[in-house]
């Protein structure tokens, strides 16, 4: 039948395509699963652990089903047994409430350990995190480096080996800062200041993105992560400090600010010290430290940049007034 | 002066882009063809006194069940539109500003306008059948239901021609979806549409419920209840709980962008992150309401396309419970990146992966159904066999997402568009194409042709995963969901490429579908028999298609598979001797004005025009008043007549 043949011929097509997807995925481009960095690394082995364990009810599920629909069909000479009013079996629901319960018992586990493992770094007493300042645009990213007083817009250098302590806001609507190769993202919020911390293991330049949908010209935040030797960063922080590059003016911030996607990476040799808080402060100002409360600015303990709380990424939800 | 109206003319129509005078010209020779049909044919009267007035939940459903289809074919148009602009690297077949509402209105129509219809028009098409009820319990307000769900959807459609389209996502976060952010109407279109149609679906969730508590036929216990109606009573208690939330999260974004409040802006002491919080309190429970029809739905075929009992009725009974019962405890897993902390990121992931069990369960009940039976591949089995595989891998995905820290890597990617469709296509899309097939000879009178039906759901089926596997690989590329172009450099392109021919097939395959109603309405098998496929339930022991009373006695109930019990009996020949007058409700106008008094008010508020919107919700009151005095509202359909239509449908009385 000419039908079944072009069925037949389309399968052959669809499997054609799926290999051709998975084979052309043994490259580098399956950034997500190509970590870097020690934060991406822990995530990759959950990624991993989780397929694992879901395999473990997906496949005899769908081998089941197969055979199955295989052997119950209602054809004239089929022989297996037909047992039209069986319905209910202890034994078996048992085994299918239990496999269940297991599985999602060990990967529950898997889970809160790295949760909880993730949201403090680990930062060894010798090294000294650094700490970047992050605020997300319309519809750019600028960085702020309060300890080299430098900033820079849509490239962010690190040094390799180093904890990076990244404090990020928005001066616009909210997004999400994502660099896939050392480790997941957080979102950026007008009026908060939120925590990641990321390191990268080696040097190298990684993709960094916009992940959270901020308006029009959301799809050019892309921005550039390079991590460089200690050494080699310290030299390059200092060049771009004394080199040419103009300084970021309050005056030039607004200009920044304004809606407009940025084509080239930016350098400032300075930015008004002060700036990364009043940008928070202007929008509402609260500060999320690593399981406290947010404090308003002003406050004392306010998270200034010195970036020494050592906390995670996370900030207690008791201000979110959840409407409970 | 002139330029005074010109001015407002620019601003008022949307212009400047093909599409939309595309869409403008359609618009218009849509409107003169109908009504030049509907005038032509001498069709006003006919239209106005047998639906626009109807309560009859069967009619109902049908036009539930057509406006589904047509925000089926307009989400599709919009999901061809991205696909077509994603294809390839650099493509500038759509702008930002157009692609950013495209998916705005294509994910609001087809969770809101196109899901939810059509899990309503199933509710009306089946539930009052299965129960052995004559009507539900409310059928005014059931009226009022359906056309406040139509208003919404054209006042949220009209937005596409008229102002400009919402663009903020279809969950519209602010502060992006403020005043500051969005300062066209299109917003505001987004919120009246919603918030008109969600009165609506409250209303129907309380309604059915009602209906199932209220109106079983005598010896119908709940625990021998059909399990589709068991899972319409489940999504019923969901809407019951989450649309209030909805109702109110919107109000407050409109006080916000219409009076300056600040609910949701830091500056002025609100939050946004309260508007996330309570927007997924409600957004989260939503897909389990329109997922656990589905549910319903496979329960009732896989146990009649097997020939077999359905495997542990309690089982499936208490999942679905449960299912509803914990999704309203799960919402944060669409924010672990919002910095919550580990105390809460840990419980929101656990209380997700916990829903994965029952929902497990079910599926190892469905296995077990088919298992030791006699399986027909027919068409409403066809769809459910494919369902399985693809919601077991959709629901394997949904579980590795609900590992907080490995979501802070699939977050916003195109990760969790492939893991939502496979979901809520796999799921929900295919769960009511099922049930459609299944139960459409039972409104219509005739089956709708295998041949054709077959083309379409291999199209859907391979186009589905062309489309949406190769998007599990872009999430781990770094694709973030939402943008409207790309570069070479990421090589995201053969993956892209591959996606958009699979969308298309699955459009073509809809218009297989089209093309096999419109052959099966003159050519497809007439059923006459009221039992196309060796029901087990109620609904087959009545004529196809029903009469207005569906059933002229009302039947005694024994048994789980109550009509299967009767045929095992051979109770199912017996015709009664006399018959009794029938009470039934009388048609209403009321439902249809007061819409349109919504319609009117809501676009007063969309545009801020206060002579329009306050004279609107006085006509709505006005209708509340008008119906309250309203006294004749019911009729008795004489014995002699029901015996005579019985004669005719059933021909042995
Ligand atoms: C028929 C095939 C479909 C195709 C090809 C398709 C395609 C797409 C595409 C390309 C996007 C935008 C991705 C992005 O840029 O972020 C999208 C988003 C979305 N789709 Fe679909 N879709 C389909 C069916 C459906 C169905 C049946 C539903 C729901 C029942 C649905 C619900 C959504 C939602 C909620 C969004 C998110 C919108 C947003 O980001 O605001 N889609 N879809
Ligand atoms: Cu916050
Ligand atoms: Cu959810």
């Amino acid at each position: 039948m000419g039908k079944t043949k072009w069925l037949s011929r389309l399968k052959v097509l669809l499997t054609a395509a799926m290999t051709m997807v998975l084979l052309s995925g043994c490259s580098d481009k399956f950034i997500v699963l190509d970590p870097k960095g020690p934060v991406a690394e822990t995530q990759q082995k959950l990624i991993i652990i989780s397929v694992i364990l879901c395999a473990i009810v997906v496949i005899p599920v769908l081998a089941l089903l197969a055979f199955i629909v295989y052997r119950y069909r209602d054809t004239p000479d089929n022989k297996s047994p037909y047992k039209p009013d069986w319905h209910d079996s202890k034994l078996l629901e048992t085994i299918w409430w239990g496999i269940p319960i297991i599985i999602i018992g060990i990967l529950g586990a898997y889970t809160v350990r790295d949760t909880y493992a993730l949201a403090k770094p680990k930062v060894a007493a010798d090294t000294k995190p650094l700490v970047i300042q992050v605020t997300s645009l319309d519809w750019k990213w600028l960085f702020t480096y309060p300890d080299q007083k430098i900033a820079t817009v849509n490239y962010v250098q690190i040094p390799a080996g180093v904890p990076v302590h990244f404090q990020m806001t928005s001066d616009a609507p909210m997004n999400s800062f994502w660099v896939p190769q050392l480790g997941g993202q957080a979102y950026t919020m007008p009026g908060m200041a939120m925590q990641l911390w990321l390191q990268a293991d080696q040097p190298g330049e990684y993709y960094g993105t916009g992940a959270n949908f901020s308006g029009k010209e959301f799809a050019h935040m892309r921005f550039q992560v390079e991590a460089k030797p200690q050494a080699e960063f310290n030299e390059w922080a200092k060049g771009i400090a004394s080199g040419p590059n103009a300084a970021l003016t309050k005056e030039g911030y607004q200009e920044l600010a304004k809606p407009g996607s940025v084509e080239k990476p930016v350098f400032y040799s300075s930015y008004p010290p002060e700036l990364f808080d009043e940008i928070v402060d202007k929008n509402g100002g609260s500060y999320m430290e690593h399981g406290g409360n947010p404090h308003k600015a002003g406050e004392p303990e306010a998270g200034k940049s010195e970036g020494t709380t050592g906390g995670g990424s996370n900030h207690d939800m008791s201000h979110m007034n959840m409407g409970k | 002066m002139l330029d005074k109206i010109k001015d407002f003319a620019s601003t008022f129509f949307v212009t400047g882009d093909p599409l939309i005078y595309g869409a403008d010209v359609s618009i218009a020779l849509t409107m003169i063809a109908i009504l030049f049909v509907l005038t032509y044919y001498k069709k006003w009267g006919w239209l106005w006194k047998e639906w626009l007035t109807t309560v009859d939940h069967k009619k109902i459903g049908i036009m539930y069940l057509i406006s589904s289809l047509l925000m089926l074919f307009r989400g599709g148009v919009d999901a061809l539109l991205m696909r077509a602009q994603l294809a390839l690297p650099n493509v500038e077949f759509l702008n930002a500003e157009h692609y950013n509402a495209v998916f705005t209105t294509h994910g609001t129509i087809m969770i809101l306008f196109m899901a939810m219809p059509m899990m309503f028009a199933l509710f009306n098409m089946v539930v009052p059948l299965q129960l052995g009820a004559r009507d539900v319990a409310y059928p005014f307000l059931n009226a009022l239901s359906f056309w406040l769900f139509f208003m919404g959807a054209m006042l949220f459609n009209l937005s596409f021609v008229i102002g400009g389209s919402p663009d903020a996502g279809w969950l519209s976060y602010p502060p992006l979806s403020e005043m500051s952010s969005s300062p066209g109407v299109g917003q505001n279109f987004y919120i009246w549409g919603i918030q008109i149609s969600g009165i609506g679906s409250l209303a129907t969730g309380i309604n059915f419920m009602v209906t199932i508590l209220k109106m079983r036929a005598p010896g119908m216990k709940m625990m021998k209840m059909p399990l589709f109606s068991w899972s319409v009573l489940s999504s019923c208690v969901m809407i019951i709980f989450a649309f209030p939330i909805l109702t109110v999260t919107l109000a407050l974004l409109f006080l916000d962008r219409f009076l300056g409040a600040h609910f949701f802006t830091l500056d002025g002491g609100g939050n946004p992150m309260m508007y996330v919080n309570l927007i997924w309190m409600w957004g989260h429970p939503e897909v389990y309401i329109v997922v656990i029809p589905a549910f319903g739905i496979f329960s009732e075929i896989v146990s009649v396309f097997s020939k077999k009992k359905v495997f542990g009725y309690k089982s499936m009974v208490f999942s679905m419970m449960l299912i509803s019962v914990l999704s309203f405890f799960t919402w944060v897993h669409h924010f672990f990146t919002m910095g919550a902390g580990a105390d809460v990121n840990a419980f929101f992931a656990i209380s997700t992966m916990a829903i994965g069990i029952p929902t497990g369960v079910k599926v190892f009940n469905w296995l077990f159904t088919m298992f030791r039976g006699r399986i027909q591949m027919k068409q409403p089995m066809l769809w459910t066999l494919a369902f399985i595989p693809c919601f077991v891998v959709g629901g394997a995905t949904g579980v590795m997402l609900a590992v907080a820290p490995a979501d802070y890597q699939y977050h916003n990617s195109y990760f969790l568009i492939a893991h939502f469709h496979q979901v809520l296509i796999g799921g929900v899309v295919f769960g009511y194409l099922a049930g459609i097939y299944y139960w459409w000879p039972k409104l219509f009178g005739f089956k709708l042709d295998e041949r054709l039906g077959k083309w379409a759901f291999w199209l859907w089926n391979i186009g589905f995963y062309l489309c949406f596997m190769p998007q599990y690989a872009l999430g781990f590329m770094g694709m973030t969901r939402r943008v409207y172009t790309y570069g070479w450099d990421m090589g995201w392109a053969p993956y892209n490429i591959v996606s958009t021919v699979g969308a298309f097939m699955m459009g073509i395959g809809f218009i297989f579908q089209v093309w096999q109603i419109s052959y099966s309405i003159k050519k497809g098998d007439r059923d006459l028999t009221g039992d196309t496929w060796g029901g087990r339930t109620l609904e087959w022991s009545i004529p196809s298609p029903p009469p207005v009373y569906n059933f002229a006695v009302v039947p005694e109930v024994k048994e789980q598979d109550a009509w299967w019990d009767m045929k095992e009996k051979g109770l199912d020949k017996i015709r009664p001797d006399h018959y009794e007058p029938i009470h039934m409700p009388k048609n209403s106008s009321i439902p249809f004005i007061m819409s349109v008094f919504w319609f009117v008010a809501g676009f007063g508020f969309v545009f801020g025009w206060m002579w329009m919107a306050v004279p609107g919700m006085i006509g709505v009151f006005g209708c509340l008043i008008a119906r309250s005095f309203s006294y004749d509202t019911d009729y008795y359909i004489p014995a002699e007549e029901v015996r005579e239509t019985e004669l005719a449908l059933r021909g042995n009385v």
